[in-house]
């Protein structure tokens, strides 16, 4: 036996309940004293901390939001060169994304088949190694096929609660379009002039989750995909959001439907906006929450303004 | 401490009235069916009886009855037709809770054993329901209308009892060695049907679990509601995996109405709310229930793993448990006669 005096040898006793545990506790001290020193002594504990459940292995790194970094991975592959080439996608202000912590990305969203969501989610993923949550209407997960990849890739649907387990108890980072499929649905002449913010749920969840927003301007996205025309009649028929008719269906063809033109992308991240309030409030200030709302689409309108007034050129920028 | 436990014949009534029996301060066990027992009890009275109120009032005075363990709810609707599930769902909880909060009547707790299905599935819901969360849509099939209306009669008798505490759990889909449900009857048959471009995600709760979980609430004082779900979810194309099965594909529209002819083969037992739940999956968060003190003996892919191991078993050796049959003569006499040594301490 080693001569280890100072350091008895310890059994813990995992299935011990805490009522054994109570009764086995003065016992056990007792026995610690009445040692003499240089013998080995069995210090009897119950083990503080409770048997942690069984678990078995996992077959595949789906998460509890549905996405795989594995599908993910090969998605981003797959991507890369249209992100380079096609896309030419360039960042300024790339430092105002925090690379630690939960921030919520709000950007202006546009295309009817919009490229700013996966130009915004793989540059930031492949340039800080940290996942990018695309919070979307829900109404992609009942879409067969579709809604399955769609949540493989990153994209969790755009419920509050969602959103405040992602951002407050996971310090994520979440992608939202305060817009919506008001902006993905509108008309090329209505290009650059940014719809209605929701009812400034994003800045509410923000504030309960206690992290910042940074907003973000998209140039680009719009001639990439631009709407000519909309059938209302068709949209309602197969409850969808808006049936476009776009430019790159007259010039594509079939390919059309989910081909972009190559138009420049450029991405400006604004300095983050804080909002100082104590987070996991009941309910905040429908005042304050509508001020914050208005003045973030304020930020993100005169970034698009400013970054058009100097673009030379749609493809080239 | 007096129990009552209520659907003895099931599953879960015969586990629990095991479980109860294994505990010294549980004086009497009374336990409550139309069927006989299907699992050997020691002590347990079994009282073949419905549940119209007279006759639960009765025994409730009679045997002094302080625990009431609800376990006799329908949440599978191949068990049961429309009619059969809202007989004994809602007459049935309707009439065990009138004679619980009858005048002198002795009965302190009151543990229910509710589902998920509450919360049903839909492409709208949010990833992770908590207790205070409702359904985003009102319930169409049959079972989930009845537990949302058991539900309701539970709150109802929570107010109007203030001293009486009343536990409803929640749980997820079980999922074990001997217990038959849709999911564990697809998961054992050799191909595992899905819906063809839906992979949910999903969540099971073991079967020890369960039980385990109505012991603390029948152990402890925690009134209020629970969800009982194991850790985490998974997709079910890796449930289909880790139990080493292939996959076959339902169409995605008209589901129902398509799988009708394999249902009257018998080929298939997927009800309703299960084809929605393959459809869209579901996650209850099982924090509250933790916070409470109960410590889960599994995870969700523990679970899995678990029941993989079981079919593994189960096809080598076969039916590892030896069936057992209730004979009213040999029980009474294992009870009552003066001749049987009771060593109960």
């Amino acid at each position: 036996m080693p001569d280890t005096p100072d350091r008895p040898a310890t059994i813990d006793l995992a299935g011990l309940d805490e009522h054994a545990g109570a009764l086995l506790d003065p016992l056990v001290d007792e026995a610690v004293l009445a040692g003499e020193p240089g013998r080995d002594l069995v210090r009897l504990r119950p083990s503080p901390e409770p048997v942690p459940p069984i678990e078995g292995e996992r077959r595949s790194d789906v998460d509890r939001w549905g996405r795989s970094e594995h599908v993910r991975d090969v998605a981003r592959q797959i991507y890369d060169p249209l992100y380079r080439y096609w896309h030419r996608v360039e960042w300024e202000g790339f430092e105002h994304v925090p690379t630690e912590g939960g921030a919520l990305l709000v950007s202006n969203h546009a295309g009817a088949i919009p490229s700013d969501a996966p130009a915004i989610m793989h540059g930031v993923e492949t340039q800080l190694g940290r996942p990018v949550y695309g919070l979307a209407e829900n109404l992609f997960r009942a879409i067969p096929g579709l809604g399955t990849m769609w949540s493989r890739l990153g994209g969790v649907a755009a419920h509050p609660d969602n959103a405040y387990r992602l951002l407050h108890d996971e310090q994520q980072l979440a992608l939202v379009f305060p817009e919506g499929t008001k902006g993905t649905g509108k008309h090329y002449s209505q290009r650059y002039q940014l719809h209605r913010f929701g009812r400034g749920g994003f800045v509410e969840i923000a504030m309960r989750s206690g992290v910042p927003v940074i907003p973000i301007a998209v140039v680009g996205s719009e001639e990439a995909m631009p709407i000519l025309w909309k059938s209302n009649r068709l949209a309602k028929l197969l409850n969808i959001p808006y049936f476009p008719v776009t430019a790159n269906m007259l010039v594509m063809g079939p390919l059309g439907i989910v081909a972009t033109f190559p138009a420049k992308l450029r991405i400006r991240v604004l300095p983050p906006v804080h909002f100082n309030l104590p987070p996991n409030q009941e309910r905040y200030s429908r005042a304050r929450v509508m001020d914050e709302s208005e003045h973030i689409r304020r930020l993100i309108q005169d970034a698009l303004y400013d970054m058009l007034r100097t673009r030379r050129s749609v493809w080239f920028g | 401490m007096r129990v009552l436990v209520t659907g003895l014949s099931t599953f879960w009534g015969g586990r629990l009235a095991q479980a109860l029996e294994a505990r010294s301060d549980v004086e009497v066990i009374v336990g409550l069916d139309t069927r006989d027992p299907r699992l050997p009890l020691e002590r347990t009275e079994f009282v073949r009886a419905d549940s119209s109120y007279s006759i639960l009032a009765r025994i409730v005075r009679a045997a002094q009855i302080d625990t009431v363990l609800h376990t006799h709810l329908i949440v599978d609707s191949t068990q049961a037709s429309g009619r059969a599930a809202h007989e004994i769902n809602v007459i049935g909880t309707m009439n065990l809770l009138a004679a619980a909060g009858s005048a002198g009547s002795p009965v302190r707790k009151v543990v229910v054993k509710s589902s998920a299905l509450v919360y049903g599935s839909n492409y709208r819901d949010p990833y992770m329901f908590r207790e205070d969360m409702s359904r985003t849509r009102a319930p169409h099939t049959n079972v989930e209308r009845t537990l949302v209306e058991v539900e309701a009669f539970l709150r109802d008798f929570a107010e109007d009892n203030p001293h009486v505490g009343v536990t409803l759990l929640r749980f997820a889909n079980v999922l074990g060695d001997e217990l038959d449900t849709p999911i564990a009857t697809a998961l054992r048959m050799p191909v595992v049907p899905e819906i063809l471009g839906f992979d949910p995600r999903v969540q099971f709760v073991h079967e020890d679990d369960v039980v385990g979980a109505l012991m603390y609430a029948t152990g402890h004082d925690i009134p209020g509601i629970y969800n009982v779900a194991g850790n985490g979810t998974m997709p079910w194309s890796e449930v289909c995996a880790i139990v080493g099965k292939r996959r076959f594909a339902l169409p995605p529209l008209l589901t129902n109405y398509a799988i009708e002819p394999l249902r009257m083969m018998r080929l298939l037992r997927l009800p309703p709310e299960t084809l929605m739940w393959l459809r869209h999956g579901r996650e209850i968060d099982n924090d509250r229930y933790k916070k409470a003190g109960f410590n889960y003996k599994y995870t969700t892919s523990g679970t899995v793993e678990a029941f993989a191991r079981g079919l593994r078993l189960a096809k080598t050796v076969g039916d590892k448990n030896p069936t057992y049959r209730y004979q009213r003569e040999v029980e009474d006499f294992f009870r009552h006669s003066p001749a049987v040594i009771r060593s109960l301490d």
